[in-house]
């Protein structure tokens, strides 16, 4: 078994556009590029965090993973095997090794189903458990794992019925329900206060130790992120920008963009309320389909100079150990 | 009597014992149950706690707009001193909904229909509820859109072409466009990265203060209210654990109730590493039974033998400062 459980390398994503009837006659195709080609290896039994911008296409990322969404190009490798294409055969056991626990719980359940339905679909379609009684008995464990007490309770209960973050664990439940190896989640506790986020995370933490399982973890929470994951990685407009040890990347950012997400980051002090918050970037975040040349930060880069936007764009270095940076001028900031 | 008085003038919203149960085929739910408390002109309340506690159940009794089985039971609700509860609901669309008080709703953004633009469904949203000309429409749309800050060409995108924080700004801006005075954010910034997160309190806050607005924020996140709030209001379990000012909860003395003390503990900070993240063990009390007494006396580290008999009332115990437990209670 290789170390890795999973690489990623020059990985891509690019959704076609065609936005009006002049682009249609002069057949002029653009592009959103939603992933821009990331490289990036996930050691067997670690959490690997995937942080950034909203839209800079961590769920694209996930969702390659998951395969949901085909790469555009570049290649993915689980267990040292190339499953960027894949058949329709390999998918179905793929699909049971790789689970996805989603961002958004209100879109992914079926709003008909009982929750102990939602639970029971993926084993009746990977034809898991003797009868109904057993499945019914694994749907009660999954929702005690996840803190939804009284299980019998819950099961009863259409997704309206639940809270925000309620059905946000239910939807954690659903992923372990099936053992996987490799987890990709997808801002799991957004929705979820912080004690009981502490408490989900304290338990998939257990839950992966005991199991032995990977994640990919996606999130905006840098905070507990710096806690739950043993590598960081920060995505800037479809590539990764930052990688490297959390404690690193945290308390030394290298990268400007990485320092104007830890500036923003808010904190539980009296005497911010009449204040403006000064974070430290410009402007907005340009669109996917029109990736600005050279560094692809630079327009908003409070360090840029001439060579960031004439030369061609930086790719990820060590800057020592395990902490990479992509930025040609990170020595003098 | 006259700075009471003085107080009162202030209020642009009291809301009086209010009661929200959702009554399933199990039992009531009481997902609200016999909270008051009021908001200022001009100022922003914040309302946190665990998920499940009531926080959007509290916002959409205030829109009145329950979602079923959910039934308000009991209280007032006072908008500029007139009590809305006792409305038929083809008043309370005329006069009050959207016209005097709108709400950001709780993964609202992702909401917006991807077959149609966003010029199209705001345009739609507007003419809903105002008769007017389209160029007139337009212009209000530009105007908030830029009170947001965003460009017109958003207009002609769909939702998928535009970013996380745009959306969201979208949603604020139609809950604007009618102009009413005060605004409940259900989880605005909830599923956005910290930058644009920044960008959006920074908005809110700029808004308050150009438009003369009132706002009501609801998050989980103590580390976000502390930079929006002015005021506080602690929920748990249906209920309000603590009121007070921001100073009172996030400054030197610190917040008074054990609940709210706990949750501040829970609240990591960046820049400290820790082993373990802290969280309270245990769960919310079952709005369905909830237990006698003290509804977090189950999970108190203060608990006495009267918090398991006796439910304590929110009372004030500085001014500004409510808290409902026993043990803040000067004797
Ligand atoms: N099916 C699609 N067609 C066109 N563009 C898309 C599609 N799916 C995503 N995009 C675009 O790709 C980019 C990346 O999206 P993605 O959802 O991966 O971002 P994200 O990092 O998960 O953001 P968030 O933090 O807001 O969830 C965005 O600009 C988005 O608008
Ligand atoms: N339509 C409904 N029917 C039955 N129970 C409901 C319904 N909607 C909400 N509840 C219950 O009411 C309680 C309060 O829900 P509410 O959505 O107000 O919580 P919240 O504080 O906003 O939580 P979150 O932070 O997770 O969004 C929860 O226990 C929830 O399960
Ligand atoms: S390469 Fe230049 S523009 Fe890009 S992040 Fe570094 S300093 Fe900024
Ligand atoms: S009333 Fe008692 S149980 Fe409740 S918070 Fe206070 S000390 Fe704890
Ligand atoms: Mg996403
Ligand atoms: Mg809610």
């Amino acid at each position: 078994m290789s170390e890795n459980i999973f690489e990623a390398k020059n990985l891509q994503k690019w959704f076609p556009v065609r936005r009006s009837i002049t682009d249609l006659l002069k057949r002029r195709q653009s592009y959103v590029k939603a992933v821009d080609g990331v490289t990036f290896s996930i050691r067997r039994g670690e959490i690997f965090g995937l942080v950034g911008e909203s839209g800079c296409g961590k769920t694209t990322t996930g969702k390659m993973l998951m395969k949901l969404l085909e790469p555009t190009g570049g290649q993915m490798l689980l267990d040292g095997q190339d499953v960027t294409h894949i058949t329709a055969e390999r998918l179905k056991t793929y699909r049971r090794e790789v689970q996805m626990v989603f961002q958004d719980p209100y879109a992914s359940m079926n709003p008909r189903f009982r929750i102990r339905d939602v639970l029971e679909e993926p084993l009746l379609i990977h034809k898991v458990g003797e009868d109904h009684q057993e499945r019914l008995k694994m749907v009660a464990r999954a929702l005690t794992e996840v803190r939804l007490q009284p299980p019998e309770e819950y099961m009863e209960r259409f997704p309206h019925m639940l809270s925000g973050g309620q059905r946000q664990r239910a939807a954690t439940a659903r992923s372990l329900i099936l053992n996987p190896k490799f987890i990709v989640a997808d801002e799991p506790v957004s929705m979820i206060d912080l004690s009981t986020r502490a408490e989900i995370l304290h338990m998939m933490k257990q839950v992966q130790r005991e199991l032995q399982l990977t994640y990919l973890y996606i999130t905006h929470d840098l905070s507990t992120a710096r806690y739950f994951t043993d590598t960081i990685a920060v995505m800037y407009l479809g590539r990764i920008v930052e990688m490297g040890d959390p404690d690193d990347v945290i308390d030394h950012p290298r990268h400007p963009y990485t320092m104007a997400l830890i500036a923003a980051v808010c904190e539980p002090v009296s005497g911010k309320v009449n204040r403006i918050k000064d974070v430290p970037i410009k402007g907005e975040v340009p669109s996917a389909q029109n990736i600005p040349r050279g560094c692809r930060f630079h327009p908003r880069c409070l360090y840029a100079k001439e060579e960031c936007w004439t030369q061609i764009e930086p790719e990820l270095e060590i800057v020592e150990g395990r902490h990479w940076v992509a930025c040609r001028r990170y020595k003098e900031i | 009597m006259v700075a009471e008085s003085a107080r009162e003038n202030k209020r642009v919203l009291e809301v009086k014992n209010l009661k929200l149960h959702y009554l399933t085929s199990q039992g009531a739910v009481k997902a609200v149950d016999d909270i008051s408390f009021c908001l200022n002109r001009g100022e922003t309340l914040g309302i946190v706690g665990e998920s499940g506690c009531g926080k959007t159940t509290t916002a959409v009794a205030l829109m009145m707009m329950p979602s079923p089985p959910g039934k308000i039971v009991g209280g007032q609700i006072l908008i500029e001193g007139k009590d809305i509860v006792p409305m038929t609901e083809t008043q309370i669309r005329k006069q009050i909904r959207w016209e005097k008080i709108s709400m950001v709703f709780q993964g609202a953004m992702n909401c917006l229909t991807p077959v149609y633009t966003i010029g199209k469904q705001m345009m739609e949203t507007l003419r809903e509820h105002r008769e007017m000309a389209k160029e007139e429409a337009i212009a209000r749309i530009e105007k908030y859109l830029a009170y947001v800050g965003l460009s017109r060409d958003v207009l002609k995108r769909y939702p998928h072409e535009l970013s996380g924080g745009m959306k969201q700004r979208i949603v604020i801006a139609m809950a604007l466009f009618l102009e009413p005075k005060i605004i409940l954010c259900d989880e605005p910034t909830t599923a956005l990265d910290v930058v644009v997160q920044a960008q959006i309190i920074n908005l809110l806050k700029d808004l308050k203060q150009q438009l003369d607005l009132s706002f009501i924020f609801i998050t989980h996140d103590l580390a976000t209210e502390a930079e929006v709030s002015d005021r506080l209001m602690v929920m748990y379990g249906g209920k309000i654990a603590e009121i007070g000012t921001n100073e009172q909860i996030y400054g030197k003395q610190g917040p008074m109730h054990p609940y709210t003390q706990r949750l501040l503990k829970a609240t990591p900070l960046l820049h400290e590493k820790v082993e373990e993240l802290a969280f309270i063990p245990g769960r919310p009390p079952d709005l369905l039974n909830p237990p006698k007494g003290c509804k977090f006396h189950d999970r108190c580290n203060v608990v006495m033998d009267r918090c398991k008999e006796e439910e304590p009332d929110l009372r004030e115990v500085e001014p500004d400062h409510f808290v409902s437990c026993w043990r803040c209670r000067e004797s």
